[in-house]
């Protein structure tokens, strides 16, 4: 799943300093594959308040047209945050493997 | 400080989108040090220069060729993450009166962990807000040196197992009590010193943008829970943090220009054990240390209380002299 990061082949092709010349670019870096269990969003109970957004340490969640939060499954890392800290429990955390 | 003054703090509805710690960073699940920083970021934005010490949020955020950060960011040698910020302020203070450089706002903050604090970085920070630099200190105090695995620092907490304070038949883990560095920023007269918890995100956010906006050196505490190092659930992350406020372990408090005011817990205290009794880490503490440690944290929640009821009469009595 994750994107394999290449053996650097020489010296010569690193920038000045080991400078890291593009910013926030371990985006490149899926953590989903770290997960056991992912987050399941009810949007009948959903209030929209944005919890889950704001107490995500890995940013995965974002707002969408409709204004509810959804978690980019490619960095949820499973932790469960979300489930626990949700004020309406519209949010329940399922076994990848079910 | 006029900005200060004028920010009346962030909406709960309008908290800024901009996502400048990126995913896809490696910090253990449910880390709230990886939430911290990117709260501190939300609420200051892009133009910042951040220097950081060696520690966990040094490691899980800049795997060598990649970054989370979308700042300018350098890492530096574990005690000097102060030293740097200071000297990046003076340097951009040069250029722009040389006129190298345009003339604008650039905060530049450091970040170090509470190893990188308290123990190994005090000197360069006590240094830096002696020098009354214009910058920003967080401390990301996760209680421990839990990127090498779990080690005590001074800011470990009495009756805390770590991996070099073992619980057993002649210890019960830490021995001495947790050095209180906020304090030790207030005794440098500084104008902005708080403590902040990433549970309570507004009120984080506000005292981060209070403090870059502070002219002068400013210093946040910030109390991240660790589930690897605490030995608690991951998804319990946010809720230790709450209870941590809410039993007095660790108050929110802000000093502005040696004025103390309470932010959090103001009403009463829960017992200790509630927060004690769901981390691993206290697991074999014995009634009489738990009732020690509740002890302890309403002595130290009276004086903050005093502190704060006190502050003001002492300043009006002492205007007269």
């Amino acid at each position: 799943m994750a994107k394999k990061i290449e053996a650097i082949a020489s010296w010569k092709d690193l920038p000045l300093g080991c400078v890291i010349a593009q910013p926030g670019n371990a985006r490149e870096f899926l953590t989903g594959d770290w997960r056991t269990q992912h987050p399941v969003l009810d949007k009948d109970k959903c209030i929209r308040c944005g919890r889950c957004w704001i107490y995500c340490p890995e940013a995965a969640y974002s707002e969408n047209e409709e204004g509810f939060f959804v978690c980019d499954l490619n960095y949820c890392k499973g932790c469960g945050i979300c489930a626990q800290e949700c004020p309406v429990g519209a949010i329940t955390m399922v076994l990848d493997s079910d | 400080m006029p900005e200060a003054k004028a920010f009346k703090g962030l909406k709960a509805r309008e908290l800024p989108k901009q996502e400048l710690f990126s995913q896809g960073h490696r910090a253990c699940q449910g880390c709230a040090g990886a939430l911290a920083l990117r709260l501190i970021l939300k609420a200051i934005g892009e133009r910042v220069i951040v220097t950081a010490a060696t520690g966990c949020m040094e490691i899980i955020s800049s795997p060598y060729p990649q970054t989370a950060w979308k700042v300018p960011w350098i890492h530096v040698a574990f005690e000097n993450a102060a030293a740097v910020a200071s000297g990046i302020e003076s340097a951009l203070k040069v250029l722009m009166r040389k006129g190298k450089i345009k003339q604008e706002k650039i905060y530049v903050i450091a970040i170090a962990g509470d190893g990188g604090t308290a123990d190994i970085g005090l000197q360069a920070l006590s240094g830096a807000l002696e020098r009354g630099h214009d910058f920003v200190y967080f401390c990301i105090d996760n209680e421990a040196y839990m990127n090498t695995g779990i080690q005590r620092s001074s800011s470990t907490p009495f009756g805390a197992r770590t991996t070099t304070s073992p619980a057993g038949k002649k210890g019960i883990g830490q021995m001495t009590w947790k050095k209180n560095v906020a304090e030790i920023a207030v005794a440098h007269h500084i104008p902005y010193v708080a403590t902040a918890c990433p549970t309570y995100y507004q009120d984080m956010m506000n005292k981060v943008k209070r403090a870059v906006d502070t002219p002068g050196p400013a210093y946040v505490h910030c109390l991240c829970p660790c589930p690897t190092g605490w030995r608690v659930s991951p998804h319990l992350a946010i809720e230790i943090g709450r209870l941590a406020v809410e039993t007095g372990v660790f108050p929110l408090y802000e000093v502005i220009n040696g004025q103390y005011k309470i932010n959090y817990p103001h009403r009463r205290l829960k017992p200790v054990r509630e927060y004690l009794q769901l981390q691993g880490r206290f697991r074999h503490l014995t009634d009489e240390y738990i009732e020690k440690i509740q002890q302890r944290v309403n002595e130290e929640m009276a004086r903050l209380r005093a502190l704060e009821k006190f502050g003001s009469f002492y300043k009006s009595v002492s205007a007269h002299f």
